[in-house]
C-alpha cells in the first residue's frame, strides 16, 4: 500500500499507537539531548515530558508563542533514509545566556558576533546529534543532519520553513515538542528552549515499519 | 457615531476579505507571501497568505486553496467581486517571500521565498492585476496590515521597525 494513494486524511491517519511512538521517540531524543547539555553547560538540565500533537498550521506557530514573536532559533535539515526539519527555538535573552554560558564570556547575541554564532551552531550540532543518535538507534535508519542555520525573526517566519513539504498533502502538522529547562530555576537565571520535529511527509512510514508499527493498526 | 474599525487576522494558509474600516492582518510571513488585492472606490480588500507557489504542487486533493498562488488569487478575485468589487479596479500589494536560512544545499524547499513571489506576479500579470506596492525577497519575517480606507500596507521587520508601502 502506497502511503500517498491512502485516502484517510494524512493526519487522520495516526492513532493512539502511532503518536506514542513519536512521543517515545521525543523521549528518547530529548533525553539524550539533555544529558549531552547538562555535560557541556556543567548544570543540571531537565527534560520535560514531550507532547506530540496533531494540529492546524496557525496553532503550530502558538505552541511556540505566537506567528508574531521574536526568538533565535537553530534550524537543521535531517537528510538520509527519513528527512524532516528540526529546530531549537529560545527567547533571546536565553539564547543569550546559552551563548554566556558555553563561552563563559558575555558576548551577547546582538546582530550575531562570530562568537555566539558559532557557540549556538556548536549547541545545535550537540542537540541534534543527540536526537538523531536516539532517532538512529531506535530505528535502525540511516538520518544525518545539515550544518545548523542560526536565525532571529518571528516564529512564523522560522517554523513555517518546517511546514512546507507537510503542506503539499495535509493542512494539519504532527509536532513533537520537548522543552528542556535547568533545574535550578532561579529568577531571569533559567534556561528553556524548545526542540520541535517535523519529519517530512515520507519519513513516517519508514519510522513507523522500522518499528513494526502498521500504519493502520 | 463613528464605526471603529476591527483587525480581522489571517492565519498561514488562509485569507479572508474586509471593507473599511475594518484592517488585515497577517502575521510572521517568512518564505510565505501576503498578497493584498483591493478596490479603492468600493473600500475593500482582500488578503492571502501564501504557503507554495502552484496548487499542482499538492499532493492530495482537498486541501485548502488559499495557501496557493493560483487558487489563493483566483478565490480572492471571486470574493471580492461576489463582496462588489469590480474586476478592472483590482490592484495588488505584496510582502514576504524572504530566504529565511542559507544553505549549502540548494534544494527546491530552500528556494521557496523566491518562488512565491515569481508564482504570484506571474498569477497577477496574467489577470492584468497591477502590483503597486511591494516588499518581497531578503532575509526577514514580516508582519503586514492593510488599511482598505488609505490602501497603505504597513510591514514590520524584527530589528528594522515598520514602514508603509
Amino acid at each position: 500500500m502506497s502511503f500517498m494513494s491512502n485516502s484517510k486524511n494524512f493526519t487522520e491517519r495516526f492513532g493512539p499507537i502511532q503518536l506514542d511512538v513519536l512521543k517515545e521517540i521525543g523521549n528518547i531524543g530529548s533525553g539524550h539531548a539533555a544529558t549531552s547539555l547538562s555535560k557541556l553547560l556543567h548544570k543540571k538540565i531537565e527534560m520535560h515530558v514531550p507532547g506530540v500533537e496533531v494540529v492546524d498550521f496557525d496553532q503550530v506557530m502558538d505552541l511556540a508563542g505566537g506567528a508574531d514573536k521574536e526568538v533565535v532559533s537553530i534550524f537543521q535539515r535531517m537528510e538520509g533514509e527519513a528527512p524532516g526539519t528540526m529546530f531549537f527555538i529560545m527567547a533571546p535573552f536565553q539564547a543569550r545566556h546559552f551563548v554566556e554560558l558555553m563561552t563563559n564570556a558575555s558576548v551577547g547575541f546582538d546582530g550575531g558576533s562570530e562568537m555566539a554564532l558559532s557557540a549556538l551552531q556548536e549547541l545545535g550540532n550537540i542537540l541534534s546529534g543527540a536526537y538523531l543518535t536516539a532517532l538512529c538507534d531506535f530505528t535502525e535508519l540511516d538520518i544525518q543532519s545539515t550544518v545548523p542555520s542560526i536565525s532571529q525573526d518571528m516564529v512564523g517566519a522560522i517554523l513555517s520553513m518546517g511546514l512546507i513539504e507537510l503542506s503539499q498533502v495535509s493542512d494539519a502538522a504532527i509536532v513533537i515538542k520537548t522543552s528542556l529547562t535547568d533545574g535550578e530555576g532561579g529568577e531571569g537565571e533559567f534556561l528553556e528552549g524548545h526542540f520541535f520535529l517535523f519529519p517530512d511527509p515520507s519519513s513516517y512510514q519508514k519510522i513507523f515499519s522500522s518499528l513494526g508499527v502498521r500504519e493502520d493498526d | 457615531m463613528i464605526k471603529e474599525g476591527q483587525i480581522v487576522r489571517i492565519g498561514i494558509g488562509d485569507m479572508g476579505i474586509v471593507h473599511s474600516p475594518d484592517l488585515i492582518r497577517t502575521s510572521g510571513l517568512g518564505s510565505c507571501v501576503g498578497i493584498v488585492l483591493y478596490d479603492e472606490v468600493k473600500k475593500l480588500a482582500g488578503m492571502a497568505h501564501i504557503m507554495l507557489p502552484e496548487s499542482s504542487l499538492a499532493k492530495k486533493q482537498g486541501l485548502k486553496r488559499a495557501k496557493y498562488a493560483d487558487t489563493a488569487i483566483e478565490d480572492l478575485m471571486a470574493a471580492l467581486k461576489g463582496a462588489g468589487a469590480s474586476s478592472y479596479r483590482l490592484k495588488a500589494k505584496l510582502a514576504g517571500g524572504a530566504q529565511m536560512f542559507q544553505f549549502t544545499s540548494s534544494s527546491d524547499m530552500m528556494r521557496i521565498g523566491p518562488r512565491n513571489v515569481e508564482a504570484v506576479k506571474g498569477n497577477l500579470q496574467s489577470l492584468h492585476i497591477p502590483i503597486l506596492a511591494e516588499d518581497v525577497g531578503g532575509g526577514c519575517g514580516r508582519t503586514i496590515e492593510f488599511n482598505p480606507e488609505t490602501t497603505d500596507l504597513h510591514i514590520r521587520k524584527v530589528n528594522q521597525g515598520e514602514s508603509v508601502i
